[in-house]
């Protein structure tokens, strides 16, 4: 899978850089968890930008050319920054057979952005996830942790409405 | 905890707890009722939080709080419906309960003892209260539930999954403690074997003899490993289990790990099941302070803990060598076999791979025997399986039968069958690793042996139902363009063929392709089949492979009538405008993005302004004019 890489400056904190270092020192013992860093990571800064990985390459001691290869290889991690609302529409079968993928049409219509994309305000992201595993909701999208069940094309904007600061 | 009469102890302490679920009755049971609220998933999305915190409210002013309480379980299966309440001792089952609901069921059924019948799911359909009132309301009674078998999902919405007292109550560590007191780790291995227990994860390699390929090698340290990386979209039963019943799986493991010589143990958890990786959390810690995980199991000498790692998304994890791989850190790429785990996998150490399913399965075996469990299932297929029923059927969720039930009884008995009065095209097995069902062979008893002679697969379970409305190459295309995102890229046949053989789907289905294509998408499956490192690849062809085989008529009529019969492939489709129904109201003319749509100068009967129509030319067959027009009276073909 092809990752989006972000070109928004990397602007990290005092404290999450703080966070970070203490997942790295708890884990460092241990090159085998450097997912668990890396998943940590994630959770602090919302993506794995450059910068982040070099902190993780050289707190854990391994190459920088491994953390990209791990960052890049799992649909998880991502490499370019959320929207305030991120919208995960699922396309896994049972969401898909019930027209998942039109409602990821319309939605990439109306924010203008393509997968994986942030709108240029960073209000709206939008990703595909693969099965949530409430199929029996399908189709569904969710607008960070709201889940939103058998939607149609038609409810999209009042669920964009929503959202409105 | 060290003896068996402590684990028996606190059973007995807990009957009053569950005596009510179980239908019984316990003279030490202060309740009249309790409320079991679905938690899993499904419920939890659909607002089953806010649901428990309205019971307890509510029962708080009804002054029942001591003759009533509230137990969050995992998953029913019925998720559909969700979210679900089962009020015990009567069993009634509530569907798609709203917090507006809960007043009336504390009045009425808890404090009255009235069942509310307008909410009561009896899988009849009928809105006439006389009949209503006639239908038996007890969850067991419906056809959903009564054609089941519920083994591995005894305990999934039934026990708060949360507090390992209510799963030593149904037996919980028994058969942990029977293993480790009474018996040899190889006795262990043959009772498994005997068993015929088969592999719940797609392969069906017998489970006893994945034991005993590993138990002789001698190691300093071995491991068990928990594949709960379920991957294929649209399967969830794993998912139900280890929120609904997570210290099955640690007493499995814990079993597995005394009969093989390993005392370390990996749970390997997709991220994207946040409940499922708490609740392991918390029944991982409840394990270890009652020391049923840690040093020196009850007292006889055996150490086991586990460690849960979160997968991030990679399919290709879920093959067995790749989730190794994953879990030491690196891109999860599998790799070739020999050597079989079993000799060197983990860390390059002896290690026991099994499935979420397949563990749910071994403490009900240890404890009742391998000819209890031989009993079920057919001559080479033995016990249940799990299926997620989803797609075009009316009870989507989550149904385990004996092995060996037809696709008929699962789809039309058990799923109510296909809404909205459309036909039942086919089922997909297997997800993107499997194949398709045809109507024509709907009769045919599910096992491991009938699917992979279909050319179909068990995959882990998924079973999607498809109406006359689902094309057959769309769905190809579907699965391939999943395994294209999700080969690891390791190996040509995978990384390359799926890949070309997704270009001549695409071209296909864009109306392009040609009778040639069609040969040459079958040599390629063939090829890419044939010559993949790792399942992923080796499976990948299944649906494509599947659907030749019995819609190749679809095929042709893509690539020779240019039609896609069931109006998918937008590449095929015209957009007509009825001018005769057409009220030239303009809606579509307004929204339609390629200017495509212009006015006639028709006026059909009885209309004041003229009808609308569509050229051919200018449309790119986006469907925003048919999602606009108020009065259908536009179609595609």
């Amino acid at each position: 899978m092809k990752k989006k890489i972000s070109k928004i400056p990397f602007n990290g904190t005092k404290e999450q850089e703080a966070a970070l270092q203490a997942a790295i020192a708890e884990n460092k013992h241990d090159k085998s968890n450097l997912m668990v860093v890396m998943q940590k990571a994630q959770d602090i800064y919302g993506y794995l930008p450059f910068e982040v990985q070099e902190m993780i390459a050289e707190g854990m001691d391994v190459p920088l050319e491994k953390v990209y290869g791990v960052a890049t290889f799992y649909a998880q991690f991502s490499l370019s920054p959320k929207g305030r609302y991120n919208i995960s529409v699922c396309l896994g079968t049972a969401c898909y057979v019930k027209g998942s993928g039109l409602l990821f049409d319309k939605l990439q219509e109306k924010l203008g952005i393509g997968a994986d994309e942030c709108t240029p305000d960073g209000k709206f992201s939008l990703t595909s996830a693969r099965c949530v595993g409430a199929c029996g909701l399908a189709p569904v999208l969710m607008v960070n942790e709201d889940v939103y069940g058998k939607v149609t094309v038609d409810e999209i904007d009042g669920i964009l409405a929503k959202y409105n600061d | 905890m060290n003896t068996l009469a402590e684990l028996l102890a606190i059973k007995e302490q807990m009957q009053s707890q569950v005596v009510l679920r179980q239908g019984k009755t316990d003279s030490g049971c202060k309740l009249h009722h309790q409320v079991l609220c679905c938690g899993g998933t499904g419920c939890t999305s659909s607002g089953s939080v806010k649901l428990i915190q309205e019971f307890n409210d509510e029962i708080k002013k009804n002054h029942i709080e001591d003759e009533v309480n509230v137990i969050r379980t995992g998953c029913f299966g019925l998720c559909a419906l969700g979210p679900v309440v089962i009020v015990y001792p009567e069993g009634t089952f509530y569907s798609c309960v709203t917090p507006e609901d809960v007043p009336e069921i504390v009045s009425e059924h808890l404090v009255k003892g009235n069942v509310v019948t307008r909410l009561a799911y009896t899988g009849i359909e009928t809105t006439d209260p006389n009949v209503q009132a006639q239908i038996k309301v007890a969850l067991n009674e419906t056809p959903f539930y009564k054609a089941q078998h519920r083994l591995v999902l005894r305990n999934c919405g039934v026990i708060d999954p949360e507090n390992i007292n209510e799963y030593i109550a149904m037996d919980g560590y028994q058969a942990l403690n029977k293993a480790l007191t009474s018996m040899t780790p190889d006795e262990v291995i043959q009772v498994v074997k005997d068993s015929g227990l088969r592999g719940r994860g797609g392969g069906g390699f017998p489970t006893g003899v994945k034991w005993s390929l590993c138990a002789p090698n001698k190691a300093p340290q071995k491991y068990v490993v928990c594949n709960a990386d379920e991957g294929d979209p649209g399967a969830f039963m794993d998912r139900s289990v280890l929120e609904g019943d997570p210290h099955c799986i640690i007493e499995a493991m814990a079993i597995a790990g005394y009969a093989v010589g390993a005392t370390k143990g990996y749970i390997y958890v997709r991220a994207e099941y946040p409940i499922a990786v708490h609740r392991l959390m918390v029944a991982i810690d409840q394990a270890r302070e009652a020391g049923l995980l840690g040093k020196n199991i009850f007292g006889s000498g055996f150490d086991f803990d586990l460690t849960l790692r979160l997968g991030a998304g990679a399919f290709v994890c879920g093959e067995e060598t790749a989730l190794m791989t994953s879990i030491e850190g690196n891109r999860g790429e599998p790799r070739p076999r020999p050597p079989f785990p079993a000799v060197k996998g983990l860390y390059g150490s002896p290690t026991v791979e099994n499935n979420v399913e397949t563990f749910a399965n071994i403490a009900q075996i240890i404890l009742n025997g391998a000819d209890w469990f031989k009993s079920m299932g057919t001559e080479k297929s033995k016990g249940t399986k799990i299926f997620a029923l989803g797609g075009k059927i009316h009870n989507t969720g989550l149904v385990e039968v004996p092995m060996g039930t037809t696709l008929r009884e699962i789809i039309e008995n058990i799923g109510g069958g296909v809404p909205n009065g459309k036909k039942f095209k086919a089922a997909q097995t297997g997800g993107p690793s499997g194949g398709c069902i045809p109507a024509s062979l709907i009769d045919t008893p599910v096992d491991y042996d009938n699917l992979t002679a279909m050319g179909c697969m068990m995959g882990s379970g998924g079973l999607i139902v498809m109406d006359e409305d689902n094309c057959m190459v769309n769905m190809a295309k579907f699965f391939l363009e999943f395994t294209v995102d999700e080969s690891c890229g390791k190996c040509t046949p995978c990384r390359v063929g799926i890949r070309r053989m997704l270009e001549i789907l695409e071209k296909i289905s864009d109306g392009k392709g040609t009778l040639e294509d069609l040969d040459k998408l079958e040599q390629l499956a063939q090829y890419v089949k044939q010559n993949s490192l790792c399942g992923l690849g080796q499976t990948a062809p299944n649906p494509v492979l599947a659907t030749l085989k019995f819609f190749r008529e679809e095929y042709i009529a893509h690539v020779v009538d240019k039609k896609c019969p069931a109006g998918v492939c937008k590449g095929l489709l015209n957009f007509t405008i009825d001018k005769e129904t057409c009220i030239g109201c303009g809606l579509c003319m307004k929204n339609c993005p390629a200017d495509a749509i212009t006015r006639t100068d028709y006026i059909a009967p009885g209309h004041k302004l003229a009808s609308c129509e569509i050229d051919p030319q200018k449309c790119v067959k986006c469907g925003t004019c048919m999602d606009h027009c108020k009065i259908k009276s536009i179609s595609k073909k």
